[in-house]
């Protein structure tokens, strides 16, 4: 391998410790820094921002961004493109988040059952895991979203049902490798029950993997509400989340791009800050990941 | 090798059986359930739907209802669509060449483009390009496919005017090349997110193979570098990676959806969207029963591909 390895200057200093480290934390230190920003530009951003994100004005539709005091522009309607970016993200990174909650939940539970118990339940909780992998998820999700009423909580819960296998999987097999470990035994031994075992002797000790998959499930709930709401089947108007800003922004790509690129342009921000946080804590919590 | 085909057989039937569970219990989510055609229709009364109920049997108990569901299934009788009354194996089967198409060809240069960025960047390991292959993977990962296809159009197609924005080919020209013009931007942008998750896979599976010990020997035989790449590392490295093309099926077909829908390709993805729009429940469920059992196709023959080619796993 030495032979093959580079070896120009930008290479050279960029083999040096310093600058690997530098680099490796401070990736996920700017996904936190990012993260911080757009929660706060969310929460204070409508307060500060002169237009309300429902306010509809015809005169001033299809303005370009930096018109006047629409720093982002405007909509088919005429509402500030600014003002609904930051209320559609308070409920994008809502979904988001409480979407990872109820998922790493359920994945958590399951994992630790199946992985705990073993035998015939293990298995068919965790063929279930498989059986729920082999939808597209976007497939599952869109029939669920369709069937049911699309509420925001209705959304939340139908993105979890999507996304807590993952979750399971690592949590089966860290507690499967943890079961056989002397403290469980000892445990056992003093004659504590299969539920104090599972949850609070095995369960802290498997944290961190949990902690990293439930990050990257952010990321991943983010982009999910983002596509079905872009498809017309998530969160509805006049409730703006950054997927239904796209909704309609094809049909104007050639006459006003800005729509198109603003909120797509938040969610790539959101989700890489979340995967490069999970990344980050990954190297912190030393899992071997894929 | 007679053993291994029948374990993973067994095992495929297995997730068939739990698939087509999950698959019922959506089918009696949808409200209405089986009957939901029948709801929009103002002349059915309510006895009409309750007769109906009877005949269809949709009174005897669910696990009942389920086996019925399921053997019709097996039998190829997969309902008839709303909308015009065909068959849905038929209303699929008119769909699945565009999409099979999109897949194929976005998956070649996922495979290409991933592959070169993987082996490089683990031979040029900690290199800016390796560095820039990690970065830039998590971001491809990060950008929503349908974001990046309407960026394309706007710049291929409505700034550039190189590319068409949508549609498989031009209404009157057939020809193989207007199809590839088409197919340019929707594959691209598909393989976007693949050519991200192939590159990191084959990178950590060149490191592994590299620092096996047949590698050393290799080298102190006196091979060249390049020969040693070519012939040992980049044949073991790319043969975990058909497994891994059998695991992404699922995110392959949910990016199939998306893109289709930006670039009106008349694939499955844009006909399950389509079948939502009118209700068309038949299609939808056929469309996601139909999209499951592919992906257990897919992992049942990566993995019997994987079989035949390596000893190793076969005998195990």
């Amino acid at each position: 391998m030495t032979a093959i390895a580079a070896n120009s200057n930008l290479d050279r200093w960029w083999n040096s410790r310093t600058a690997r480290r530098f680099m490796s934390h401070h990736l996920a230190l700017l996904g936190m820094v990012m993260i911080a920003l757009l929660t706060l530009a969310c929460v204070l951003g409508p307060h500060l921002l002169p237009y309300d994100s429902l306010y509809i004005d015809l005169r001033a539709r299809f303005a370009p961004p930096l018109t006047g005091s629409h720093y982002l522009g405007t909509d088919p309607l005429g509402r500030d493109v600014a003002a609904r970016l930051f209320m559609a993200g308070r409920i994008s990174l809502l979904v988001g988040f409480s979407a990872m909650l109820l998922s790493t939940l359920i994945g958590t539970l399951v994992g630790v059952i199946a992985g705990y118990r073993g035998g015939w339940l293990g298995m068919a909780l965790m063929r279930t895991v498989d059986g729920f992998l082999s939808f597209p998820s976007i497939f599952l999700v869109l029939a669920l979203a369709a069937a049911l009423k699309p509420s925001p909580i209705m959304i939340t819960v139908v993105i979890a049902v999507s996304s807590w296998m993952e979750v399971a999987r690592i949590v089966e097999a860290e507690v499967r490798s943890l079961r056989e470990r002397e403290f469980v035994q000892a445990g056992r031994m003093l004659g504590l029950s299969g539920t104090h075992i599972m949850f609070r002797e095995i369960l802290p000790n498997a944290i961190g993997p949990i902690i990293v998959a439930a990050t990257l499930t952010v990321a991943r709930a983010i982009l999910m509400e983002a596509y079905i709401s872009f498809l017309g089947y998530g969160i509805q108007p006049p409730l703006p989340s950054w997927g239904n800003m796209l909704n309609g922004a094809q049909q104007y790509l050639g006459t006003a791009p800005w729509l198109a690129i603003i909120p797509g342009a938040a969610i790539t921000i959101a989700v890489t800050s979340f995967n490069f946080i999970g990344d980050g804590l990954r190297d912190a919590f030393d899992v071997r990941g894929d | 090798m007679r053993g291994f085909l029948l374990n993973r057989l067994s095992q495929s039937l297995v997730l068939l059986l739990i698939v087509s569970v999950i698959g019922f219990v959506v089918l009696n989510l949808i409200p209405g359930g089986p009957l939901a055609q029948f709801g929009l229709d103002p002349s059915m009364t309510q006895d009409d739907l309750d007769r109906l109920k009877e005949q269809l049997g949709l009174n005897r108990p669910l696990w009942m209802q389920y086996l019925d569901w399921a053997w019709r299934l097996v039998q190829g009788d997969w309902g008839h669509s709303f909308r015009d009354g065909a068959p849905v194996l038929d209303v699929i089967g008119r769909h699945i060449f565009a999409t099979l198409l999109l897949m194929g060809s976005s998956t070649v240069i996922a495979i290409a483009v991933g592959t070169w960025i993987g082996i490089r960047g683990a031979t040029h390991r900690y290199s800016v390009f390796d560095y820039l292959g990690t970065v830039g993977a998590m971001v491809a990962l990060s950008i929503p496919t349908f974001w990046f296809g309407l960026i394309g159009i706007y710049v291929f197609s409505l700034q550039l005017g190189w590319l068409p924005a949508g549609n498989m080919y031009t209404i009157g020209d057939g020809s193989a090349l207007n199809y590839m013009h088409h197919l340019i931007l929707p594959s691209i942008v598909l393989a976007l997110v693949h050519v991200a998750i192939w590159s990191r896979y084959m990178r950590s599976a060149t490191l592994d193979v590299i620092s096996q010990e047949f590698v050393k020997t290799a080298r102190a035989k006196g091979l060249s570098e390049r020969r040693i790449l070519m012939k040992h590392v980049v044949g073991n490295a790319l043969l975990p990676m058909i497994t891994l093309a059998g695991v992404q099926l699922p995110s392959v077909l949910t990016g199939a959806l998306v893109t289709e829908t930006v670039f009106t390709w008349p694939g499955m993805g844009r006909l399950f969207l389509d079948s939502l729009g009118y209700s068309d429940y038949p299609v939808v469920m056929g469309l996601l029963m139909f999209s499951a059992i592919l992906v257990i196709l897919g992992n049942l023959i990566a993995d019997i591909a994987v079989a035949v080619i390596d000893p190793r796993i076969r005998l195990s």
